[in-house]
C-alpha cells in the first residue's frame, strides 16, 4: 500500500520534474547494459520468481528475447514487479522499458495513457472460479454472489458489464490492491467467486491448497488480448519490441527451433535466411545486429516452445493452444513476413 | 563636543529612518514574501513542466474525465452508485466512506483511549498492568500489519454464510459481514425528527443552565436525568401522536448471501477496529501524561476538601489535564483520519482505494486524481485542527 502510493508519488514527481521526453531508449538501454522489464507480482506460467528470485514464464521469456536480440544475452534483464494498479504509472514515468504483465490491450490504454501496445502475446478472456461445494455450474447463477477482484483491472469493468447486461446483482464485489490479498480473501471464504483472466485463474488454481475443490465456470465473458506495452513516441524501441514478438512467431511458422537454429543457418529457404540474417540486413534499421532474430531463437526458442515450456499441456497450467495456435494451425497468432 | 554628539545622534536617527534594509519589520516581511514567491514559483514551474511532459508523452490531462461514467461497481457506498455513475460520484463515495470511518473511529478511540489512560493510573495492579500491556503491544506493531491481522482473523473466526451466527435482535454475523435489521420509517417520521432536534436544543440549554447553577450555588443536583427526560419524552410522544409506522427489514438468506437489513462488511469492521485500537493506545498515553501533569497537591487539596473520588477526577484533575491533553489529541485525530487510507490494503472502498486506486487506473489521470485526493485530506485536517483549536481555547486555563 505504502509502496504503491510511493510509486505513484514518485511517478508524478518525475512527470513534474524531468524535462525532456525519452529520446532514444535503445541507446539508454545499451549504455545501461540491461533491459528493465515490468512483470506481475507472481503469476505462475506468466511471470513467477523461484526461491532464488529467478523469474520465469511466458511474459518473462518475452523480456529475455528482447535482451537476447539487443545484447545476445537473455539474462541481461532486470525485473520490476508491479501491481495491476501501479503498472501504467511505472511504465509512463520511465522506471521500466517495457511492461510485460498480463495486461489487456484496450483502446483507452492504447490511446489515452501515452502508451502503445506491441502485440498480443496471449489471447485470453475473463473467467470465474468457484468452490465446488457451492454447486454452481454457470456464471448466470452468480446474482448476489460476492466477487473478489484485483483493483485497476479490466476485470472490474467486465464484471460490472456482464452482471448489468444479464440482470445480475453485483453489490458484493470486494476490490483488493494486491494479488495475494485477492486470492487469500477468496480462499478464506470472503467471496464466492474469484474472477480474472482465465489463464491467470488456471495459474492461480495450481497454487490453491486443494485445487480440486474449485471449479472453473464455462463462461468466458470478455476478450483479454494480453501483450507487452511500451511508451509512445519512440518508434525505434517500439519496432524492436514488436519485431521481437514477430520473430518468435515467424520462427515457429518456419520450423526454426532453439535446437535446430544453427543447422537452419545453412537452410536455403529464403524466408529462413532473411529471418536468421543470412541474407539481407534487417537488424540495421532497428539499430540491432544482423543476427538479432537468430539470437532470440538461440537463447529463448520460438513462440511454440515458449508456450509449451510455461503454460502448455505438459505444464501444471495445462492450457491448450486454442486460438493461440499459429494461423497455419487454426489459431490467430500471425506475424507479417521479414522481407 | 556637544556639536559632534548632536550630529552623531542626528545622523544615527536619520540612518535608522532611511536604511530600511536594517529594519527588522521590513526584513521579516521581505523574507516571508520572498519565500512565498519562491514556493509559488516552484509549484508553477512543476505544474507547467508536468503539463509539457504529459503532453509530450501523448497523455490526456484535465478534469473533464470527472463527468464520464466510471464503468465499475463499488460494494459499499452511502449514496446510490452503479457502473453508470461518474468519476465525480466515485470521488464522493470515497469521501463519504472515509468520513464515516474517521467519525466513528474518532468517537470510539476517544472513549477507549480515556478509559485505558485512566486505567493506566489505577490503584489496582491488575488493571494497571493490563492497560500497560495493551498500550505497549499496540503501539509497537505497525498499523498496516494490525489491519491485515484483524481482517483475516475476522474472516477466519466467523462462520461461512450457511452457518451464520444468529445473534439476539435479528443480527446475523458471518464472513461476509454483520447484518443488522434496518428500521424503515414512513413519511410521518419527519415530524418525530423535527421534535427530536428541538428537544435536543432545549435539553442542551437546560443542561448548561443547571451546570452554571451548580457552579455558582454549589447545590448539586442531577444533570443527566432532566436532560434525558426533556429529550426522550417529547420524542416518544411525537412518535405515538403522529402514528408513525416502523417496519423492519431483516437480513435474510437469499441465494449466496444475506440480503435486507444493513450490512457492515468485514473490511469496514476490521478497519474501524484496527484504527480504534491503535489510536486509543496513543490517546491513553496522552491522557495519562495529562493527568500526571496535574500537580499531586491538587489531588490532595481536593481530598482535603472532602471531594469523593469521581469528583476529584471530574471536577479538579481532568479540567486541568485537558489543557495538556487537547493539542496532542488533535494530532491523533488527524492521524486516524489519514490512516484510514490504509483501508485500501484490506479492500475497504475508502477514498484512496476507490479514487487513487481504481479511478486513477481506469482513467489514467494521475496528477489530477492525486491532487484532488490530497485536497480532501488537507481539508479534513484543517477542519479538525480549527475545531480542536477552538475547543482548546475553551478549556485553556483562564489567566486571572
Ligand atoms: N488483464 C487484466 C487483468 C490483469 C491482472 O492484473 N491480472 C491479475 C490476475 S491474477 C494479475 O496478474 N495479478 C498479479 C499481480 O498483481 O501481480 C488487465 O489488464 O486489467
Amino acid at each position: 500500500m505504502q509502496k504503491k502510493l510511493l510509486t505513484l508519488a514518485v511517478a508524478s514527481a518525475m512527470a513534474a520534474t524531468s524535462s525532456v521526453a525519452y529520446a532514444d531508449l535503445l541507446d539508454d538501454v545499451i549504455a545501461r547494459g540491461y533491459v528493465q522489464c515490468g512483470v506481475t507480482e507472481g503469476v505462475p506460467g506468466f511471470s513467477f520468481p523461484d526461491e532464488n528470485n529467478e523469474w520465469s514464464g511466458l511474459e518473462v521469456d518475452y523480456c529475455r528475447a528482447l535482451a537476447a536480440a539487443i545484447f545476445d544475452d537473455p539474462d541481461a534483464v532486470r525485473y520490476t514487479p508491479t501491481t495491476s494498479q501501479a503498472r501504467f504509472e511505472t511504465l509512463g514515468s520511465g522506471n521500466i522499458d517495457v511492461l510485460s504483465r498480463t495486461t489487456t490491450w484496450t483502446m483507452t490504454r492504447d490511446t489515452d495513457l501515452g502508451l502503445t501496445f506491441v502485440g498480443t502475446m496471449f489471447y485470453d478472456g475473463q473467467g470465474f472460479v468457484v468452490r465446488e461445494s457451492d454447486g454452481i455450474s454457470s456464471a448466470l447463477e452468480l446474482s448476489g454472489a460476492a466477487l473478489c477482484i484485483e483493483s485497476g483491472t479490466t476485470t472490474e469493468l467486465n464484471a460490472a458489464d456482464y452482471f448489468a447486461a444479464n440482470g445480475l446483482d453485483l453489490s458484493n464485489a470486494v476490490i483488493f490492491v494486491t494479488r495475494d490479498e485477492v486470492v487469500q480473501a477468496y480462499l478464506d471464504g470472503r467471496c464466492d467467486v474469484y474472477t480474472t483472466d482465465a489463464s491467470a485463474i488456471a495459474a492461480e488454481r495450481t497454487q490453491f491448497p486443494n485445487p480440486d475443490e474449485h471449479v472453473i465456470l464455462p463462461e468466458i465473458i470478455s476478450k483479454e488480448p494480453l501483450g507487452p506495452v511500451v511508451r509512445s513516441g519512440d518508434t525505434r524501441w517500439f519496432n524492436i519490441a514488436r519485431w521481437t514478438y514477430f520473430a518468435l512467431l515467424n520462427a515457429e511458422e518456419l520450423g526454426v527451433t532453439q535446437a535446430n537454429v544453427d543447422e537452419m543457418l545453412g537452410s536455403d529457404n529464403p524466408e529462413i535466411m532473411r529471418l536468421l540474417g543470412v541474407e539481407g540486413d534487417f537488424g540495421a534499421p532497428i539499430g540491432l545486429s544482423t543476427d538479432w532474430a537468430y539470437r532470440i531463437i538461440k537463447h529463448v526458442g520460438n513462440y511454440g516452445e515458449v508456450y509449451d515450456r510455461h503454460v502448455g499441456p505438459n505444464t501444471p497450467l495445462a492450457i491448450p493452444r486454442g486460438i493461440n495456435a499459429l494461423w497455419t494451425d487454426g489459431g490467430i497468432q500471425y506475424a507479417p513476413p521479414v522481407r | 563636543m556637544t556639536d559632534t554628539t548632536e550630529k552623531g545622534v542626528d545622523s544615527r536617527r536619520v540612518q535608522a529612518k532611511t536604511s530600511f534594509i536594517n529594519d527588522p519589520k521590513f526584513r521579516a516581511f521581505f523574507y516571508q514574501a520572498a519565500l512565498v514567491i519562491a514556493v509559488l514559483g516552484l509549484f508553477l514551474w512543476l505544474w507547467m513542466n508536468a503539463a509539457t511532459n504529459l503532453a509530450a508523452q501523448g497523455r490526456a490531462t484535465g478534469f473533464a474525465f470527472l463527468g464520464q461514467s466510471s464503468g465499475f461497481n463499488i460494494s459499499f457506498s452511502l449514496i446510490p452508485f452503479d457502473r453508470t455513475s461518474s468519476y465525480l460520484q466515485v470521488y464522493f463515495v470515497g469521501i463519504l466512506n472515509t468520513l464515516l470511518v474517521a467519525a466513528v473511529g474518532i468517537v470510539l478511540a476517544t472513549f477507549l483511549g480515556f478509559a485505558v489512560g485512566i486505567a493506566r493510573l489505577s490503584k489496582n495492579v491488575l488493571i494497571r498492568a493490563l492497560a500497560a500491556v495493551y498500550i505497549e503491544i499496540i503501539r509497537n506493531v505497525p498499523l498496516l500489519l494490525q489491519l491485515i491481522f484483524w481482517y483475516f482473523l475476522s474472516l477466519n473466526a466467523l462462520p461461512v454464510v450457511r452457518e451464520s451466527l444468529a445473534l439476539p435482535g435479528g443480527i446475523v454475523a458471518n464472513r461476509r459481514g454483520v447484518s443488522f435489521p434496518q428500521p424503515i420509517f414512513d413519511d410521518r417520521f419527519i415530524w418525530v425528527a423535527l421534535v427530536a432536534v428541538v428537544a435536543l436544543t432545549v435539553a442542551l440549554v437546560m443542561r448548561r443552565r443547571t451546570l452554571k447553577q451548580i457552579e455558582t450555588t454549589g447545590d448539586r443536583r442531577s444533570v443527566w436525568l432532566p436532560f434525558f427526560g426533556v429529550l426522550i419524552v417529547p420524542v416518544v410522544a411525537a412518535f405515538f401522536l403522529t402514528g408513525t409506522q416502523v417496519q423492519f427489514s431483516f437480513p435474510e438468506l437469499t441465494g449466496f448471501n444475506y440480503t435486507g437489513g444493513w450490512t457492515a462488511p468485514p473490511e469496514l469492521t476490521a478497519l474501524i477496529l484496527g484504527l480504534v485500537l491503535y489510536t486509543a493506545a496513543f490517546i491513553a498515553e496522552i491522557v495519562r501524561a495529562g493527568i500526571q501533569s496535574v500537580n499531586y497537591g491538587q489531588t490532595e487539596a481536593a481530598a482535603a476538601l472532602g471531594l469523593k473520588d469521581s469528583d476529584r477526577l471530574n471536577l479538579v484533575i481532568i479540567p486541568q489535564a485537558m489543557r495538556v491533553i487537547v493539542p496532542p489529541l488533535t494530532s491523533q485525530y488527524l492521524n486516524l483520519t489519514k490512516n484510514s487510507s490504509l483501508g485500501a490494503a484490506i479492500g475497504f472502498p475508502e477514498l484512496v482505494n476507490v479514487f487513487v486506486g481504481t479511478a486513477l487506473n481506469q482513467s489514467g489521470r494521475a496528477i489530477e486524481i492525486i491532487g484532488l485526493t490530497m485536497l480532501v485530506y488537507l481539508t479534513l485536517s484543517l477542519v479538525t485542527s480549527i475545531f480542536m483549536n477552538w475547543y482548546n481555547a475553551r478549556v485553556a486555563l483562564v489567566e486571572r
